[in-house]
């Protein structure tokens, strides 16, 4: 049906044939089975209508959307107002609504090629932070290089920027964009990235940093969420993996890594925000880091980049019990916050992450401790909860910037304190 | 498969207080509760726990004062249903108050009754983000295995310095002379963009939301509002101007987003009042049409 739909509107634009001129979408409520039932023998009789099932009602949902040509809207629209169904137009005009995606798209294709000019202002979408990438790359061929770690459930790539001066260098992992909702996350990993770029060279702590190590940094580790995001939730937080037995979708990706996992903070309920997963690391987006980081072998430290609520935590998220090396941990958080506040003086609280947000197992963050990266550290980013996962476009820079001095702060004591 | 909706609505009707310094939680006038049913399974009442403000117990009836981290979440929690309770009690759509830092924070166990924090923190005006000096809040969380609401009592050193009178007697008179209906959506949208003139009903839904927010929390929650879905003004029937609000809250530890239903009524005299809640149960196969973006066709194979 999808297929035939998109082949009927291309048709149609390509011929300059507006087929769907005036047709609508509606949105139908049936108030219990028999009303869905006399709905659907209505569908399937009235041929001539030329009806048009986009959405079947599924169980716990008995909802239909039905595209209406425009022919036979007045029939349509009477014959559920006459029976008393419920109902709302959910697309005012469907030809119209072609005619803008096919401008957007055309627009889009129009990317842009240069990183100087990427508006680092807005949020962008997933093909315009990919197609970013690929000119931060060609922009800087001796600095910056491309890694597709993985696929991801509905088999987007999984891409890293890897910034390297030399060979078999220690590194440290960055992450943003885990949870598919907290977009100023990937928005602030696109400014740091061509900040470090740009630094290396002109900077002395950076130049010094990218001398001695690598800096690998997944933008987007959740591409299928992200997207999402774009098209149809903007509240989606998981993956968008298919859950055997269940009609929820997704696993939470920070309760998915194997570290504790399936301890405190995390549920077994598909539909759950906090799910688990089927096991540790059933993730692809998830596996793919696991088995890169440990192939690699070299890694020191793993900052992964979340929003929101001003906090930097160390481990551990599972346990009270303190990181053997809590204490130097604590003190370079407070240094890290520091310098953030002496920015724009925006308050951080720091801390382990089971005291300061709450209890939560299998995160990326003890994980990456668990196996030896002894500076671990999840940020949760602006604000602390007055625009929340909406946090206005016009915050991504100030966050950037003062995010970043956070975060040379602590690359800086990777460096200075080699192990 | 039958399905099933699990809607309560509720009456509430707590009456806001003008601006004082000292203000402590009201007694809300004698209201029944309905639960009104158009639940096929399960029938379920919430009720709300108007206690009667405890006396002051004997030292041997306490167990022993806690000083909490203020960094830590539980200090943090408690001064964040103060700023709820705060928010019921003086939030307009000029006005809305939040937590700008824990200074310090205790907590007591108190024997068959509940958990009792007193929390000191520093209050911001967040529409113009000015300081407004600190507040001391007892928060107590009631015991039990039910969801009920904490019992806060709150004072302030600086509240009455803010006065938006003003500003809400203009969009008052500018709503009851208008013709037309308010009505928004998306508000912020997925870009954390507000139209000027939608920004005094984000407000508003926050302040409306607040009395939801306040009555939900328990030691093991912390609630934002995420984002306005839809505001609706009512017709007028007297003075005061009516919306009905869908909001979504956000509630950090479980990380869920929760959809509300509310009546809120609000003029300058009364201030916000919620007439009626009604929580929707969470929908795993909505999709919820994109703001400020172009729709992408949508169609089952």
């Amino acid at each position: 049906m999808r297929a035939f739909v998109i082949f009927c509107a291309l048709l149609g634009s390509a011929l300059s044939h507006k087929l769907f001129t005036g047709d609508q979408v509606l949105r139908i409520t049936a108030a219990n089975e028999e009303r869905l039932a006399f709905l659907q023998q209505t569908y399937e009789q009235e041929k001539h209508l030329q009806l048009d099932l986009w959405r079947e009602p599924l169980r716990g949902s008995p909802v239909v959307d039905v595209r209406v040509p425009f022919s036979s809207l007045q029939t349509v629209k009477a014959f559920l107002e006459h029976h008393g169904f419920q109902y709302e137009v959910m697309i005012h005009d469907v030809q119209a609504l072609l005619d803008e995606e096919k401008a957007a798209m055309d627009r889009s294709r129009q990317r842009e090629r240069d990183t100087g000019s990427f508006d680092y202002t807005s949020y962008h979408t997933l093909e315009e932070i990919y197609a970013w990438m690929d000119s931060l790359v060609a922009e800087n061929p001796d600095l910056v290089s491309k890694i597709t770690i993985g696929q991801s459930y509905e088999k987007r790539p999984l891409h890293v920027l890897k910034f390297s001066t030399g060979a078999d260098r220690p590194a440290i992992w960055l992450d943003t964009g885990i949870h598919a909702r907290e977009w100023i996350t990937p928005a602030t990993g696109i400014w740091t990235a061509k900040k470090i770029a740009t630094d290396y060279g002109r900077d002395p702590s950076v130049t010094a940093l990218l001398n001695t190590m690598d800096i690998f940094f997944e933008i987007v580790v959740n591409p299928d969420g992200y997207a999402f995001t774009h098209s149809s939730n903007r509240m989606w937080r998981k993956t968008r993996s298919i859950n055997a037995g269940s009609d929820c979708v997704g696993v939470d990706p920070n309760r998915n890594w194997q570290a504790n996992y399936g301890g405190p903070g995390t549920s077994s309920n598909p539909c759950s925000e906090t799910y688990l997963g089927p096991f540790a690391h059933s993730e692809s987006e998830v596996k793919s880091i696991v088995d890169f980081i440990l192939d690699h072998g070299n890694f020191k430290a793993m900052i992964s980049i979340h929003s929101y609520s001003q906090m930097l935590m160390y481990p551990y998220g599972y346990t009270h019990d303190p990181a053997p090396n809590a204490d130097e941990l604590h003190a370079l958080a407070k240094r890290a916050v520091e310098a953030l506040e002496s920015l724009h003086g925006t308050k951080y609280t720091y801390g382990s992450m089971i005291s300061t947000i709450y209890p939560a197992s299998g995160t990326t963050a003890d994980w990456g401790y668990a196996n030896g990266l002894k500076y671990s550290f999840t940020f949760e980013l602006r604000d602390t909860g007055r625009y929340g996962f909406l946090l206005p476009a016009d915050q991504i820079m100030p966050t950037a910037q003062e995010t970043w001095l956070a975060l040379l702060t602590i690359m800086e004591h990777v460096r200075d304190h080699p192990y | 498969m039958s399905w099933f909706v699990y809607a309560t609505v509720t009456l509430l009707s707590l009456v806001q207080g003008n601006p004082t310094v000292k203000s402590s939680q009201q007694q809300a006038p004698p209201t029944a509760e309905q639960s009104v049913g158009y639940v096929q399974q399960q029938q379920s009442t919430l009720e709300y726990n108007n206690m009667e403000p405890k006396p002051a117990l004997t030292p041997a009836e306490a167990m022993p004062v806690e000083e909490l981290n203020p960094s830590h979440y539980p200090a943090r929690r408690a001064a964040h249903v103060a700023q709820h309770y705060l928010n019921t009690q003086h939030g307009s759509p000029f006005k809305l108050l939040g937590v700008d830092r824990v200074v310090s924070a205790t907590s007591e166990e108190i024997a068959g009754v509940g958990m009792k924090y007193v929390v000191v923190f520093a209050l911001k005006e967040m529409i113009t983000n000015e300081p407004m000096g600190q507040c001391s809040a007892e928060v107590l969380y009631p015991i039990g295995e039910e969801q009920a609401p904490p019992q806060v009592q709150c004072s302030c050193e600086g509240l009455l310095h803010i006065d938006t009178k003003a500003q809400e007697e203009a969009l008052y008179q500018q709503l009851k002379a208008s013709d037309s209906l308010v009505s928004g959506h998306n508000i912020p949208d997925s870009y954390g963009f507000i139209a000027p003139e939608m920004k005094p009903f984000w407000h508003l839904g926050g302040v409306a939301s607040s009395f939801v927010m306040l009555k939900e929390s328990n030691e093991s929650t912390l609630y934002n509002m995420a984002q306005v879905v839809n505001v609706t003004q009512q017709e007028s029937q007297n003075k005061e101007l009516t919306f009905q609000y869908h909001v979504l809250l956000h509630e950090m530890v479980s990380q869920e987003i929760i959809h509300w239903k509310l009546l809120v009524a609000w003029c300058p005299a009364e201030g916000v009042r919620v007439l009626q809640t009604e929580w929707q149960p969470k929908c795993h196969h909505c999709v919820a049409p994109p703001s400020n973006t172009t729709l992408t066709l949508y169609s089952t194979s």
